[in-house]
């Protein structure tokens, strides 16, 4: 029973706390992160949009910078990074709007979750949906933009931290868009600046992999702004959802 | 005990009510009269810790209501306006997450507002009686002491509108309360009237 549930209780007849059962509070954040993945899988649509768009970006590159091997992979690492996290922000916009619209949110809000925990469900959502999928579009990507088959592994695990990274602080700008008008254009304006430092460690983790050398201190820098933003951002996207 | 005391709400740079008082106790009930635009749905939102009240105080039990606002969420149910259904889940589905929440069978909730048939169905294809008849099964899973309704009875069938007069006898026969904006009729014998 959380202290929230006994201060709640204490204020009830007998009768009326006994028909009150204390509910686990992670059972609880489970159920709605079991909820958000089960509507995600009846829209197939919006995952498969986030995959595509960031295959096809990667496919762009040789086109653009022309197809020598070498120039090519020069570019893959700083290359999947960006086409991944502008491929994550897609589903970004309406992330709290449906919610929002068809009274789902106010649902959620009196749920007795907490809006911090709301917050964190869609983000872990987010990267189930959208960051998860993208890590295992990677192979495709990088065989087009010509990175070493060596590198590919530190690649999955820089685009899955960067994805996770990109995830919680997406919803936190969510949160924060939602209700202004034109949120869309305003969240990348406010989410992908901040997104830069997942974006200079990951490529750099790549290409050290590429070079043959260790990747693995810049994927522990990146795992560390992961872990920064894990309380940060939902504690932030809660706090805006309250005020909205 | 839910008492008001001169609770005022201001959207934008006007004033939606101002000095609002009442009072109401266990077994009680309260409808919410008044023309289009007087803030019935404001008030229930305020009363619900959805909105801050711009002055004013809302007490449960002689305390301040808002100051814990998960433990004020704790004790209410809230029917808005809007259904908050999801139409790619079935009718059941839709419940499920609730009856992780708050506890109570997703099956009896069905069958109190007669949707067993219509249960493996997507949201979606359901009219939207049955819809409000789906969002008011929530009321149905377990109980809560208050009760908030903004318009609960729109769309529904004379037999639902029954339905749900059994239901909210059950729920002030159990000490529970009820505050209901309307301009039907409810099924509510002997509620007092709160006109903004």
């Amino acid at each position: 029973m959380t202290p929230a549930d006994a201060r709640a209780g204490e204020a009830l007849p007998a009768a009326a706390r006994r028909a009150f059962p204390a509910r686990s509070p992670f059972g609880a954040w489970l159920a709605l992160l079991g909820r958000e993945l089960r509507l995600a899988l009846r829209h197939p649509a919006d995952t498969l949009a986030a995959v595509m768009f960031f295959v096809l970006v990667a496919a762009l590159f040789p086109f653009g910078v022309g197809p020598a091997p070498e120039t090519l992979a020069r570019l893959a690492p700083g290359a999947l990074l960006a086409a991944a996290l502008l491929a994550a922000l897609l589903p970004l916009d309406r992330m709290f709007g449906a919610d929002a619209e068809d009274g789902t949110l106010d649902q959620l809000l009196l749920s007795g979750l907490g809006p911090s925990a709301v917050a964190a469900a869609k983000a872990a959502a987010h990267w189930l949906t959208t960051g998860l999928p993208l890590l295992l579009a990677t192979p495709v990507a990088a065989a087009m933009l010509n990175l070493p088959v060596e590198a590919w592994p530190a690649a999955m695990a820089a685009l899955g931290l960067a994805a996770g990274f990109l995830s919680l602080l997406g919803t936190a700008g969510a949160a924060l868009t939602l209700g202004a008008r034109r949120g869309g254009v305003l969240l990348p304006l406010l989410v992908l600046p901040l997104a830069i430092p997942a974006v200079i460690f990951g490529a750099a983790g790549i290409e050290a992999a590429a070079a043959g050398l260790e990747a693995r201190p810049y994927l522990l820098l990146l795992s560390a702004l992961l872990a920064a933003a894990l309380p940060l951002a939902p504690l932030a996207a809660g706090a805006a959802l309250r005020t909205e | 005990m839910l008492e008001a005391r001169d609770l005022a709400c201001l959207r934008g740079e006007r004033a939606v009510f101002a000095g609002l008082s009442f009072q109401l106790g266990a077994e009680g009930a309260l409808l919410l009269v008044g023309a289009n635009g007087a803030g019935k749905s404001t008030l229930l939102r305020l009363l619900a810790g959805l909105l801050r009240p711009a002055a004013g105080e809302l007490l449960w039990d002689g305390e301040d209501a808002l100051a814990d606002r998960a433990a004020h969420a704790a004790r209410l149910r809230y029917l808005s306006h809007q259904d908050a259904l999801k139409p790619a889940l079935t009718a059941r589905e839709n419940l499920l997450l609730f009856a992780r929440l708050w506890g109570g069978d997703v099956d009896t909730a069905l069958a109190a507002l007669d949707l067993l048939p219509l249960a493996e169905l997507p949201a979606r294809v359901l009219s939207s009686g049955q819809k409000r008849r789906l969002a008011l099964a929530r009321l149905a899973l377990a109980p809560a002491p208050l009760w908030l309704l903004d318009e609960p009875t729109v769309g529904l069938d004379a037999a639902s509108v029954e339905r749900l007069g059994l239901l909210l006898a059950r729920h002030r026969a159990a000490g529970g309360m009820v505050l209901a904006a309307t301009h039907l009729p409810l099924p509510l014998p002997g509620a007092g009237e709160l006109r903004l």
